[in-house]
């Protein structure tokens, strides 16, 4: 590489520092799709309106301390189409989703909202099929739902239901668990499988003539979590793999560091359907989102021990460890490729996946 | 992925890599052009430049069907998918392609009725499944999916469909390689040529490369070991004197081509007489457009669409690009003014664009390689 490519790559690097500005007019899929577009419009429009230190670092969720005791908040919605898919429906994703949110903060999930916009004409018995999964996903997270809402908007208004839950936790550890405290040299793990809820909702729309048995991952991850911190002090940051996948958190902990991470291709774990698929459809499994798979990046010296927390756990048989935290270059991903190449692993542009949870 | 997975090995890699160096004449550099797009995306998505040796560089063509597509085309396209009753459906790679009048995915923000889809067939069941509205189908690409929009234009002949439209755009390979050959200012060891056009139109087609211009050309597959294999092949010929079309993708292309999918095209398509390319100005006898016979099914024919020539921005060197004559990272607006979220240049746009591929996947100091 000469030097002015250098130049110019520095240039281009400095440029994606910059605070960022949007200049879109309207709002198109893009923003929702949880890539570059979500990221622009989360800061350069909800943080200018509504910043403050505890939503800034926009983490999975805000923590604070109130009467002695350390909480967690989070809130999330839930427009997933279909209702319905192989492993799970709206309802079960509408709890774990928001379990998870507080679990990647190191807190016990207690208690959930749930808010449901309805469309006039939609079935009853869909509605307790949905209500009836909640209550079974909630006791299986060991959540109380506690307050909800229900709104009715006329047909064609809505899209069948969309669900809004939040949620509130304990922290019961002294622990911090963030990106900035990432060191190179710490190690990445990931608990399972890559893409296997994305794919499934996408196969499950039927738009695709596609036949593969998929299912979603969707499950409650607070458990694994209590598994992994009971067994090592060592672990810097966690998140759950949901929108904008396995691609998206390690972009966002490489810039909130200033870190450089590695992974490398052939550790990554995907199931042999999902990369078939995604294969097919020129979609990169590293962007496709999970529901039941959490990325913790841990101390080199507790990487043994995590692993081993995550491996024996039942929703983390395929813990794999895909790479470590460098010095170089920093605020980058890069892959090593099975086939012995090297390349960047960006955040995502665009929108192939819209509406999957 | 059986199939897959053994030509993306990396210690057979390691072994073609190591023939290619030994047919490197020392002090010599070699530029290979890689016309299509899909190879451009393998190429960068696994790594294949920083494995080859440092003496053979690849030069990106201008395979690839996004970025080739005009501006004024994209006006047209938004025009028609913004008329009442429109149903425009397109691949997802045209949605953020900037017109001199936004995108298609501005145009469903502010109302259009744009459908992602697949393959044309998809835009013809919804024409089946919707009788009171038109169906639209942008239609692209070379010669690799020209053959999917005729047989879908046969198919609605055949079942008497009649609200289902084509917006024809799709490109052919030859006159656009002849074009790179004439441009006075690029100097190529060789080509490797497009594997998926090539199972289509045979490998006769290339034979006045070798004969007339004097390059080798090897049809090569997409994977990243068909590639290097292909790379080889070419070194291999400059060094033996020789100057021929190979075929390396033998797995897929037949010297013929496919017959079927040649008649179903010649059948519902002929030769414009000209067409503009993106960056590459007007190009005679490099498109197609429909036949009369199928004029039913013409959405030029059917919409009044503006057709008006848009000029590219000052700043967009993508002409360049596309022949290979500056490299991405060479272009005035690369990753400043022109990103993949905010595409200038249709180059930025596909995930087979150079600038695109480069951005994405090779925007990182390959000295680190050494450190590290």
């Amino acid at each position: 590489m000469n030097g002015r490519e250098q130049e110019v790559l520095e240039a281009v690097e400095r440029r994606r520092r910059r605070k960022p500005r949007l200049t879109d007019e309207l709002i198109t899929l893009a923003h929702g799709a949880g890539g570059k577009s979500s990221h622009v419009l989360v800061e350069a429009l909800f943080l200018e309106e509504l910043g403050n230190p505890l939503l800034s670092p926009l983490a999975d969720a805000a923590v604070f301390t109130q009467g002695g005791s350390r909480l967690a908040l989070t809130t999330d919605s839930y427009v997933v189409n279909p209702l319905f898919f192989p492993g799970g429906d709206i309802g079960e994703l509408a709890v774990n989703g928001t379990v998870n949110d507080l679990a990647m903060m190191g807190a016990r999930p207690l208690y959930l909202t749930a808010g449901f916009i309805i469309e006039e004409g939609f079935p009853t018995a869909e509605l307790r099929r949905i209500a009836a999964s909640m209550g079974t996903a909630a006791r299986v997270a060991g959540v109380t739902v506690i307050a909800g809402d229900t709104k009715v908007v006329e047909r064609e208004k809505g899209d069948g239901v969309y669900i809004n839950t939040a949620g509130i936790g304990v922290l019961e550890r002294e622990l911090e668990l963030s990106p900035t405290l990432v060191r190179p040299g710490d190690k990445i793990l990931v608990s399972g499988t890559l893409g296997d809820h994305g794919m499934a909702v996408m196969v499950a729309r039927g738009n695709l003539e596609l036949e593969v048995e998929l299912g979603s991952d969707t499950a409650p991850l607070a458990g694994l979590v209590a598994a992994l911190l009971d067994a090592t002090d060592g672990v810097r940051c966690l998140r759950d793999l949901t929108r904008g996948g396995l691609a998206t958190v390690l972009n966002e902990i490489a810039l909130a560091a200033d870190v450089g991470i590695v992974i490398d291709e052939s550790k990554l774990p995907v199931r042999p359907e999902v990369n078939g698929a995604c294969e097919i459809l020129g979609i990169d499994p590293l962007y496709v989102a999970s529901e039941g798979k959490l990325m913790a990046i841990v101390a080199t010296e507790a990487a043994a021990a995590a692993f081993a927390a995550l491996a024996s756990h039942e929703l983390g048989i395929d813990t794999e460890l895909v790479g470590e935290v460098r010095d170089e270059p920093p605020g980058l991903v890069l892959l090593e490729t099975a086939f012995g190449g090297r390349r960047v692993v960006d955040m995502l542009v665009g929108d192939p996946l819209p509406r999957i949870c | 992925m059986r199939f897959v997975d053994e030509y993306r090995n990396g210690d057979v890699a390691r072994r073609v890599v190591e023939e290619i160096a030994g047919l490197v004449e020392p002090g010599r550099q070699y530029k290979l052009m890689e016309v299509c797009g899909g190879h451009t995306h393998t190429i960068y998505k696994h790594g294949v430049e920083n494995v080859l040796p440092p003496e053979v560089d690849l030069i990106h063509g201008p395979g690839c069907p996004v970025c080739v597509i005009p501006m004024g085309r994209v006006d047209d396209a938004i025009a028609i998918a913004e008329r009442p009753n429109v149903v425009f459906t397109t691949f997802g790679d045209m949605l953020r392609v900037p017109g001199g009048n936004g995108s298609l995915l501005e145009a469903k923000a502010r109302g259009a009725d744009v459908r992602l889809v697949y393959s044309p067939l998809d835009a013809l069941r919804i024409a089946r499944e919707n009788p009171e509205l038109d169906i639209v189908f942008f239609a692209i690409g070379f010669e690799t999916t020209t053959p999917s929009t005729a047989l879908t234009l046969l198919r609605a002949r055949a079942e008497g469909i009649r609200n289902f439209f084509v917006f024809a755009n799709h490109v052919t390979i030859i006159p656009a390689i002849r074009a790179i050959l004439t441009s006075p200012d690029l100097r190529l060891d060789g080509f490797i040529g497009p594997g998926h056009v090539s199972t289509v139109i045979g490998t006769r087609p290339y034979r006045f490369i070798a004969a007339e211009w004097g390059k080798p050309l090897v049809v090569a597959g997409f994977e990243p070991l068909d590639v290097l294999q292909s790379a080889y092949m070419i070194l291999r010929q400059l060094a033996e004197g020789r100057c021929e079309v190979e075929n390396q993708y033998t797995r897929v292309v037949r010297e013929g081509g496919n017959q079927r999918a040649l008649e179903a095209i010649a059948e519902t398509m002929e030769l414009r007489t000209t067409f503009e390319w993106r960056g590459l100005g007007f190009i005679s006898q490099s498109a197609l457009k429909l036949r009369p016979e199928f004029a039913d099914w013409d959405a030029e024919l059917r919409y009044d669409v503006p057709g008006v020539r848009v000029a590219d921005p000052k700043a967009c060197q993508c002409g360049e690009v596309l022949k290979g004559v500056i490299k991405p990272w060479e272009c005035k607006v690369f990753g400043t003014a022109c990103t993949p979220e905010r595409p200038i240049g249709t180059c930025m746009v596909s995930s087979e664009g150079a600038c695109a591929a480069y951005y994405n996947y090779g925007r990182f100091s390959r000295r680190l390689e050494t450190v590290s």
